[in-house]
């Protein structure tokens, strides 16, 4: 780890430098127009921490940012920290069922809690979300059924969601493909007159792509309503930050001509915001913002990763102390907004969730054979049709010998 | 009735598919102001507005992920490749995202998406603007490609392609744009997914698309002279392929040569000639061939004349077919 100005430097100080630069830049000091703060303005290394936006320490200390507020009551904060402790619990009895061979392989979000709940909890009826494959939180903040993403995972379908519906698309496999979609879908809603926004979701390995650097460049030329929102997790499979770009990420907005702004991933008030803030910037018209979620995939990649090959345990316990749900837990204990018997309530809560996935799990049926011909078209083409008769009458063929034997 | 070229009848196409339906947007590089490079967008700017007749940045992918997001939301976007030899920037879009969306989202999301490729050669052009890649989407399940041929065809074709549930890869043949014929707004068109029956014969078939259709007539009439009778069919749709009119035809004439401009190698006519093989093994006299371009780079355009299957080469395959 390189520098940590932001912690070093005393929250007056931070308050100072922030009334310096509210004049030069109103829509705040966090959102970095080229080159404009002197402090990032000296950061090279994408591992230096410049200052974030950060609302709860890592000891669960909840501290005041001149430019985000948030003022939320005892039962709001007790939803999230419901939203953060049963996501992780998805996420730890699916890491669970793979390694027990009723899932092919699954993408965990441990570490990732708060970035996803914090960027979920902003999204409004009228927006719509582009996730990768690891967004969780988010599909738990569309009120999507945890089943709809195991089934993916067993392989029986490739995510049984509906996404108009659910206003959360499928889960996008390919890296950073899904930030372009995001951007014509911005660009549908400024033609038919839509009320919401986009939200984009890529992680540190995406902004490498070529589809992303395009869709910011579609989203500053159009004035887009979508917010990119990438979770930096320090590692792409195993290639941490260093080797996909030489400057913090949040800083690659400003060449593209639109505001970035780093937020402690780890932190979900932070998080929660940051993007109410760019979505309402969204869906006023003034066009896209970049997110940089500074936080830590605290699992393997998926289950098919063996991260003890890549980094040292000594960095994982590091992170370990700024643990996302441990954080809001202590804030909720140490300011008296939650007690003992909500913590019991909710971890009841998430056994019996994790109870009903184990049991829906070994339980989904698999997929009709031929229904691998459905809706490859709108209608099937008569050389398909041709196609699946035949696979029809060759499976059948194994029926009849079984009822001739 | 009046008589038009194959660009001014896309044009009109796309026109009438803009008038008929207000979610349709023409997405591309130059087609604003410009009016696209050969002009087939021409004018269309200028009456819709620049929110429908989008000059996107210079990027293919970008302009095929943002048509996969405007078609998610109920569009019809109808996106303008400039030149066959630069849809490969889009390629990851095409195949795994706009072909498979409909799959994915188990018909969930509509991908009513047409990629217009101006393909071929014989224009003298440079590297990357004289090729035809319509294999590569050919092979790929969820997409669609059709080709057009003359003027008419064209007209029609833009229009029923956008109208489509399903995405469309659409080849133009470029060297052909400025052919004309006669177009009549008020006809029936036929149907998009057909080949269809473009001059009678009796003893070879011939099978081609896009520009290629009028090298093979023009070596059917060559062939008259000298007492040969070519069948030649324009397939229109090269996936799905059209079968049945093929095999009639075959059944009838027991021989088949495929022209396209194409490497040969995994081309449409390796295809065509394993289908019309496995449906009508015993109606042949002469093994199914192929006339195409040879398994080389494009060549540099002085070369091209000998690079493009031509009415000689094609005549020549008649006549191996003849001579089995």
């Amino acid at each position: 780890m390189g520098g940590r100005r932001a912690e070093e430097t005393t929250l007056s100080e931070v308050s100072e430098l922030a009334e310096q630069e509210f004049e030069a830049n109103p829509f705040g000091p966090h959102h970095d127009p080229v080159g404009s703060d002197p402090i990032k303005g000296a950061e090279q290394n994408p591992t230096d921490q410049p200052e974030l936006v950060q609302l709860l320490t890592p000891e669960g200390e909840r501290v005041e940012h001149p430019d985000y507020a948030i003022d939320l009551s005892a039962e709001e904060l007790q939803a999230l920290y419901r939203d953060l402790a049963l996501v992780r619990r998805i996420d730890v009895e699916a890491t669970a069922l793979q390694r027990q061979g009723e899932l092919g392989i699954w993408a965990s979000l441990l570490g990732q809690e708060a970035a996803q709940i914090g960027a979920g909890r902003a999204l409004q009826p009228d927006d719509m979300a582009f996730p990768t494959y690891r967004e969780h939180g988010v599909a738990w903040c569309r009120g999507i059924d945890p089943m709809s993403i195991i089934g993916l995972f067993r392989g029986v379908d490739s995510g049984a969601w509906d996404p108009i519906e659910t206003k959360f698309n499928l889960y996008t496999i390919v890296i950073g493909a899904q930030t372009l979609h995001a951007v014509g879908y911005a660009m549908g809603m400024q033609r038919d007159g839509g009320q919401g926004a986009c939200l984009a979701f890529f992680g540190d390995g995406a902004t490498s792509q070529g589809d992303v650097n395009e869709a910011f460049i579609f989203a500053a030329v159009f004035d887009a309503p979508v917010v990119f929102f990438c979770q930096n997790n320090q590692y792409a499979i195993s290639e941490p930050i260093e080797k996909q770009t030489r400057i913090p990420l949040y800083r690659r907005a400003s060449g593209f001509g639109f505001p970035g702004i780093r937020v402690d991933g780890n932190d979900v008030l932070a998080v929660l915001a940051v993007t109410r803030r760019a979505m309402e910037a969204a869906r006023s018209g003034q066009g896209p913002t970049l997110i940089e979620a500074y936080t830590y995939r605290m699992g393997a990649h998926t289950t098919s990763d063996d991260p003890s090959r890549y980094r040292l345990a000594s960095e994982m316990e590091a992170w370990k102390l700024k643990d996302p749900n441990e954080r809001l837990k202590a804030y909720l204990v140490r300011s008296g907004q939650a007690d003992a018997a909500f913590f019991e309530a909710i971890e009841a809560e998430s056994d019996e969730l994790a109870a009903r996935i184990r049991k829906a799990t070994v339980e989904m049926p698999d997929p009709e054979p031929a229904s691998m011909f459905d809706n490859t078209y709108a209608e099937i083409t008569p050389e398909l049709a041709e196609q699946r008769d035949t696979f029809l009458a060759y499976q059948a063929g194994f029926s009849d010998e079984a009822s001739h034997a | 009735m009046n008589t038009v070229t194959l660009g001014k009848a896309l044009n009109m196409g796309l026109r009438k598919a803009m008038e008929d339906d207000p979610k349709v947007l023409l997405m591309g590089e130059d087609i604003g102001k410009l009016g696209g490079v050969f002009r087939i967008t021409d004018g269309l700017q200028k009456d819709f507005g620049e929110d429908r007749v989008i000059d996107t940045p210079l990027a293919e992918s970008g302009i095929l992920g943002t048509a996969v997001g405007l078609a998610m939301r109920g569009f019809r976007p109808v996106v303008e490749i400039q030149f066959d030899g630069f849809v490969y920037p889009a390629y990851d879009q095409i195949v795994c995202q706009v072909a498979k969306l409909h799959a994915r989202s188990r018909g969930r999301l509509p991908m009513s998406i047409v990629i217009r490729i101006p393909f071929g050669g014989g224009i003298g052009a440079v590297e990357h603007h004289s090729e035809s890649p319509e294999a590569y989407f050919a092979h790929t399940a969820g997409l669609k490609v059709v080709a057009c041929s003359n003027p008419v065809d064209a007209y029609w074709m833009i229009q029923q392609a956008i109208a489509h549930p399903d995405p469309i890869v659409f080849f133009e043949p470029k060297r052909r744009y400025w052919e004309k014929a006669e177009l009549d707004p008020d006809a029936t068109p036929e149907p998009l997914f057909a080949s269809r029956l473009v001059r009678e014969g009796s003893q070879v078939t011939v099978l081609a698309y896009g520009p290629m259709v009028k090298t093979a007539l023009q070596a059917a009439s060559a062939a008259e002279e000298e007492g040969i009778s070519v069948e030649v069919l324009d397939l229109r749709t090269v996936s799905p392929l059209d079968m049945g009119p093929v095999l009639d035809s075959v059944r009838r004439t027991g021989r088949c040569v495929v022209v396209h401009e194409a490497p040969s190698n995994l081309g449409l006519g390796a295809e065509l000639s394993a289908r019309i093989t496995e449906a009508c093994f015993y109606d042949l006299e002469a093994p199914v061939l192929r006339v195409g371009g040879y398994d080389t780079p494009y060549p540099p355009s002085k070369l091209e004349e000998d690079y493009l299957p031509d009415l000689d080469r094609v005549l020549e395959a008649v006549d191996r077919s003849l001579a089995f």
